[in-house]
């Protein structure tokens, strides 16, 4: 599209051909109260010198931040980033958020894709993966309507130790959909509670959401928690996730008859980012397919039966299906989705298996030693992947606050999100924290308690 | 194409009633106009093959209908008890675009109330309904 500066005479002379005295009459229809009355108080412009010289400053205010030793998770995780990903994601062949729709012209960015699909299925063990949603919260909440889609039914049953982020997108996305919330009951041990599944399904439920590893890091028995939903109804099982890595050790869900699999892909290449934009991972069964928000790229023969890539079973979709599309996301998070294929590669089968199991060696050594050399002490006894819950003897918020001044980010304060949490902690640990770190952190931890 | 046996909605479905057993499916007019048929998906069905209702009420969409073009929903032409959807479709979708009133059936099952057969077309009265759709 070319730029086209106007004039005020080109203007006037548009204007007058159209018989209409100003701009501000083409606004019309427009209701009163809703017009601007005056202008946007935007500073004069600035020299690129100045402009430069006022980021720098500010981005030096992040300084703190980027220097300090962090043990924040709870939905985004302080991974590794290998210089490759932003290298091919930045070539200009590749850099672009938008959706490919000519597949003359867009293969590069169509076989990314699918590869992308072909590994997400890989580690999920489930039959298709779409080209992504937009993080983990939409993907999550896309599952259970797509649940919605599959078997009648106004309830969703929800673990209680789902992020409470993704709920929060979760009720907003309902709020007009006759689709009801109830939670199971929460557990001592922070897990779901067995019985009160069986308890709590009857003929209303149309799916249920678990997130393993949960909220507080606890990783759920999928497969149990699924044979008792086949055995009581036929509810569609959404297994949802925060820290993508563990699907590298854990179970797939696809072997523990998951039914979607839907969450965030942030930690495959994707840096913090502010929160944003991050990867919305979502899997499902083959018999579900039609079912699936988002694109899908499949791969086909062209007429010279070369191998090709082009977007399929497109008619789920909102340009052919209109109001009876399975989702109104008719795009995907391509750029990111690229990134986490790039990592995924670099990264290679074994080398994701090693690097989860450092996560979880590195959090747990941590844990050891908070326990060994303070007075913080471990909150739930299950099993966990890199993040898990303290008991602090102080008010969390407090402790939080006195860390940062000294230099290390100790966890996520539960009492955030929970107001029954006051003391709790949630603290991650990835490859990022070097032992030093955790031996710096916990004297700092030791001092804060001892108020000095 | 109008077989005299059947009877007709102005949604384009045929239903064929012999004493209580019904079958419905697409008229000829109306998988010509949809083109190739890539896709039909039933709704109000498990993986099983059991039925997720026990009725499906007159006007009620129970499968929607893929061509290369659009998609369509398919409507219950009366209230239907049903019993069978066309397994063979799953993998011979063109099936309805061939043979629209014999192999290309969509659903079987029992008629619940005999009166909604009043409010359906005759072939002649459909017959009608058509070239004047058309603007013939």
């Amino acid at each position: 599209m070319n730029y086209i500066p106007n004039d005020e005479k080109k203007i006037k002379e548009m204007l007058d051909a159209i018989g209409v005295s100003s701009i501000h009459e083409l606004f019309k229809p427009l209701p009163e109260e809703i017009l601007l009355k005056e202008n946007l108080k935007i500073p004069e412009g600035k020299s690129d010198i100045e402009v430069e010289k006022y980021f720098k400053k500010r981005a030096g205010e992040n300084e703190r931040g980027v220097n300090s030793i962090s043990f924040l998770g709870g939905g985004s995780y302080n991974h590794y980033v290998p210089a490759v990903v932003d290298f091919v994601a930045s070539m200009p062949e590749f850099y672009t958020a938008y959706t490919p729709y000519q597949p003359e012209v867009s293969q590069g960015t169509l076989q990314a894709i699918f590869e992308y699909q072909t590994l997400i299925c890989q580690l999920t063990k489930m039959d298709v993966t779409n080209a992504s949603m937009y993080d983990g919260a939409t993907a999550f909440t896309e599952a259970v309507l797509m649940a919605n889609r599959i078997r009648k039914g106004n309830k969703v049953l929800l673990s209680p130790y789902i992020n409470p982020l993704y709920l929060k997108v979760l009720k907003t996305y309902i709020k007009n959909y006759p689709i009801e919330i109830e939670f199971l009951e929460k557990n001592k041990d922070g897990l779901v509670n067995f019985e009160d599944i069986s308890k709590k399904l009857n003929e209303d439920v149309f799916c249920v959401g678990i997130q393993s590893p949960n909220f507080f890091g606890n990783i759920e028995d999928l497969k149990k928690i699924s044979q008792i939903i086949k055995e009581n109804s036929k509810a569609i099982l959404v297994h949802t996730f925060s820290e993508a890595l563990s699907l590298a050790i854990l179970t797939p869900p696809g072997d523990c008859g998951v039914d979607i699999v839907a969450g965030e892909g942030q930690s495959f290449g994707l840096k913090l980012n502010y929160g944003g934009p991050y990867l919305g991972i979502l899997s499902t069964k083959n018999s579900y397919v039609r079912k699936m928000p988002g694109r899908i790229v499949g791969q086909t023969l062209d007429k010279d039966g070369n191998r090709g890539f082009v977007l399929t079973l497109s008619t789920r979709e909102q340009h052919i299906k209109r109001e009876k599309a399975t989702s109104n996301i008719c795009t995907n998070n391509g750029l990111c989705a690229l990134m986490a294929t790039v990592y995924l590669l670099w990264a290679g089968k074994s080398g994701i298996k090693k690097l989860a199991r450092r996560n979880v060696h590195l959090a747990h050594n941590f844990l050891e030693k908070i326990e060994e050399k303070t007075p913080i002490k471990r909150k739930f006894n299950s099993i966990f992947f890199n993040e898990f819950v303290v008991s602090l003897p102080v008010d969390s918020e407090d402790f939080y606050e006195k860390c940062c001044e000294n230099g290390v980010f100790p966890g996520i304060p539960l009492k955030w999100f929970y107001k029954d949490m006051k003391n709790e902690m949630l603290i991650s640990v990835t490859e990022m924290n070097a032992l030093e770190d955790m031996e710096d952190a916990i004297k700092i931890f030791n001092s804060v308690l001892k108020g000095e | 194409m109008f077989p005299k046996d059947l009877l007709y909605t102005k949604s384009h479905e045929w239903v064929k009633i012999e004493d209580d057993e019904v079958i419905v499916g697409i008229t000829s007019y109306a998988q010509e106009e949809l083109g190739d048929i890539v896709y039909v998906d039933y709704s109000n069905i498990y993986e099983d093959g059991t039925f997720t209702v026990d009725e499906i009420a007159k006007g009620d969409a129970f499968c929607s209908i893929e061509s290369v073009k659009a998609v369509s929903d398919v409507y219950a032409p009366i209230t239907i008890k049903p019993l069978e959807i066309n397994g063979e479709l799953e993998d011979t979708p063109e099936m309805v675009n061939q043979s629209p009133f014999e192999k290309g059936w969509l659903l079987k099952g029992k008629m619940v109330n005999e009166s909604e057969k009043e409010e359906l077309l005759s072939a002649e009265e459909y017959e009608k309904f058509v070239k004047e759709e058309k603007g013939e």
